[in-house]
């Protein structure tokens, strides 16, 4: 299968410390891959680099062979590649509805009208009341995102990642914050994603990671230590040190 | 409650117009009112309509997109120094003038939002003073076009449509100026519902969650600007011609100042907050200013903060959340 986004050789350094380096990834359609690593290692630092919220001091990015690198943030999401975000960012005085809407209407190249209702428009309604169905936030439609739980407000991250039709999609730390009970709610939406789509996660709940993940890459100090399946992982004496301590001895035992 | 939700947004689509026309009535009834019972101040109306405008322009790219300004009389007293300078040299059809405020307003805007919208917070604030101050020093400067400290006068516009001509008692420039008003605001209710004037909000409530679903901001705002430069164009052209004078005043930092504290007396981000703060403002000025000259801003002050204490986001949302409670619980019996 072809790589539909490739890191190579990526390095960023910030007041003379190396945040990230020489990191070289590959990620397919299809790819279900976490990113682990302990705090401080850099991780969302990477997922800025990758969206173009910063620009690396070395290294290129590709997508579908495409050189990127140079993209701004919005030619990049035009491309297919979408973040969620860590601490959540909606758009909070709009609806529930509407903030799924803009998304929709940005993809689709709707929002330069300037004359015809935001409302009136039945194909994007199709489109949002269907993505919001799927996520079971159809009856929060027409409430403000500020009312919703936090937990919703996590799910509305995915729904308008899910608007935008993403090739890629990067998920920073999806159940981040989230109580305990409510995380497999999550993680059914996650697992519900398009099967071609290609996600990388970023995730300090090693549950949620074993459960999704095919493969998992392991940041730490910047560089990335160790890539392989959720079992070699857990399996590997240098992760066990640098990360994963004593979650992955009480597995083994358990 | 599936159902519900799409009932509720299939309800709005049922009648895509009835909004409009009722708008369109409520404008003609409050209007024909005014005509009736102020006859003899229809002067200060057509006054206070052109005020609106500017408010109005403010609050597209104040309160709904979130840009900070206290030069947007600039947009104003630039568009009526370009319509006093047309009219001098002898263009005088009132429709042409309009033209010729809306197209210069616009151009205003789209220059200085070409700027300001690089911009973010103090920056952006202090950015919106100095080009309100340069068009305001420009003014007084170029003497051979706007008259200096002097301003512009006697301007005589002709009559409007070769029939209705401004009178002594502004009942032409009143019902112009009403008109004009209400078919901007008809237009501004679309432009900020639409998908565009959504994109705006969203930019203002995240300007990085707008460009993570791949929204550009910068061409947005300069557009917005534009839209603001016209209709506050629009309001300094009125202005020029229903009073035949175009002074320093109308680009002056006061009448910038003057026009944000409307706007959040009424309430910023609503269309409805924009003419309410307007009107109260006004009319507070007026009466006030009227029977006691020397201590109506004390007042003012007064009042502003105590709205600001009791209603931070302007007198519309208590007036609207009232409406709807009279509404539900007429419904309800």
């Amino acid at each position: 299968m072809s790589d539909l986004l490739e890191a190579r050789h990526i390095s960023f350094s910030f007041g003379g410390l190396h945040v990230t380096r020489d990191v070289s990834f590959k990620l397919a359609a299809g790819d279900r891959v976490a990113l682990i690593g302990p705090n401080g290692a850099g991780k969302t630092t990477l997922v800025n680099l990758i969206t173009g919220d910063i620009a690396p001091s070395e290294g290129r990015f590709f997508m579908a062979g495409e050189d990127i690198t140079t993209c701004s943030i919005p030619e990049r999401v035009r491309k297919g590649l979408v973040r969620s975000f860590q601490t959540t960012r909606l758009f909070a005085n709009l609806t529930v509805a509407d903030n799924v809407a803009l998304a929709i209407m940005q993809r689709r190249g709707l929002t330069r009208r300037l004359l015809s209702r935001a409302t009136d428009l039945p194909e994007v309604r199709a489109e949002w009341s269907e993505i919001l169905g799927h996520l079971g936030l159809l009856g929060l439609a027409t409430r403000k995102v500020v009312e919703l739980a936090y937990g919703q407000q996590r799910l509305m991250e995915l729904a308008i990642g899910l608007a935008l039709r993403p090739k890629v999609l990067l998920l920073d730390e999806p159940a981040a914050g989230v109580p305990h009970d409510e995380t497999p709610r999550i993680l059914e939406a996650i697992n519900r994603l398009p099967p071609d789509i290609a996600v990388l996660m970023i995730e300090h709940d090693m549950d949620l990671v074993f459960k999704f993940a095919r493969r998992v890459m392991v940041l730490a100090a910047g560089r990335l230590i160790f890539e392989g399946s959720p079992a070699q992982v857990t399996a590997d004496h240098e992760v066990r040190r640098a990360y994963l301590g004593s979650y992955a001895d009480a597995r083994r035992t358990a | 409650m599936t159902e519900l939700v799409l009932q509720h947004h299939a309800a709005g689509r049922r009648n895509p117009w009835i909004g409009e026309v009722a708008i369109a009535l409520a404008f003609a009834a409050v209007g024909a009112l005014g005509y009736v019972l102020f006859p003899d101040d229809l002067a200060f109306l057509t006054r206070l309509i052109g005020i609106a405008f500017l408010v109005l322009s403010l609050d597209l790219v104040t309160g709904y997109c979130g840009i900070a300004t206290l030069g947007h009389a600039a947009l104003f007293g630039g568009a009526a120094y370009a319509v006093g300078a047309a009219c001098v040299r002898g263009i005088s059809d009132p429709i042409v003038l309009l033209a010729i405020g809306l197209g210069s307003g616009a151009i205003l805007g789209l220059l200085s939002g070409a700027l300001i919208s690089r911009f973010r917070g103090l920056p952006q604030l202090v950015l919106s003073i100095a080009i309100g101050q340069l068009v305001a020093g420009l003014a007084n400067k170029l003497q051979w076009l706007t008259g200096g400290s002097d301003g512009l006068s006697g301007l005589e516009p002709g009559k409007v449509f070769g029939v209705f001509g401004f009178d002594m008692y502004s009942r032409t420039a009143f019902l112009l100026s009403f008109t004009v008003l209400a078919i901007t605001f008809l237009v501004l209710r679309r432009i900020v519902n639409s998908p565009f004037g959504l994109m705006c909000r969203g930019i203002k409530d995240d300007s990085l969650r707008a460009r993570m679903i791949g929204a550009s901001i910068y061409p947005r705002f300069v557009i917005m600007y534009g839209i603001a430069g016209a209709v506050a164009g629009l309001g300094g052209a009125l202005t020029a011609m229903s009073t035949g004078v175009v002074g320093l005043d109308s680009v002056s930092f006061e009448r910038s100042a003057e026009v944000l504290v409307m706007l959040v007396l009424g309430g910023a981000g609503h269309l409805w907050g924009a003419l309410l703060g307007t009107v109260i403002f006004m009319l507070f000025e007026h009466i006030v200013a009227a029977a006691n000259p020397f201590h109506w801003m004390t007042l003012v002050g007064l009042l502003l903060i105590l709205i600001v204490v009791f209603a931070p986001r302007g007198l519309i949302g208590p007036l609207t959340a009232l409406c709807a409670r009279l509404f539900s619980r007429r419904q309800k019996t």
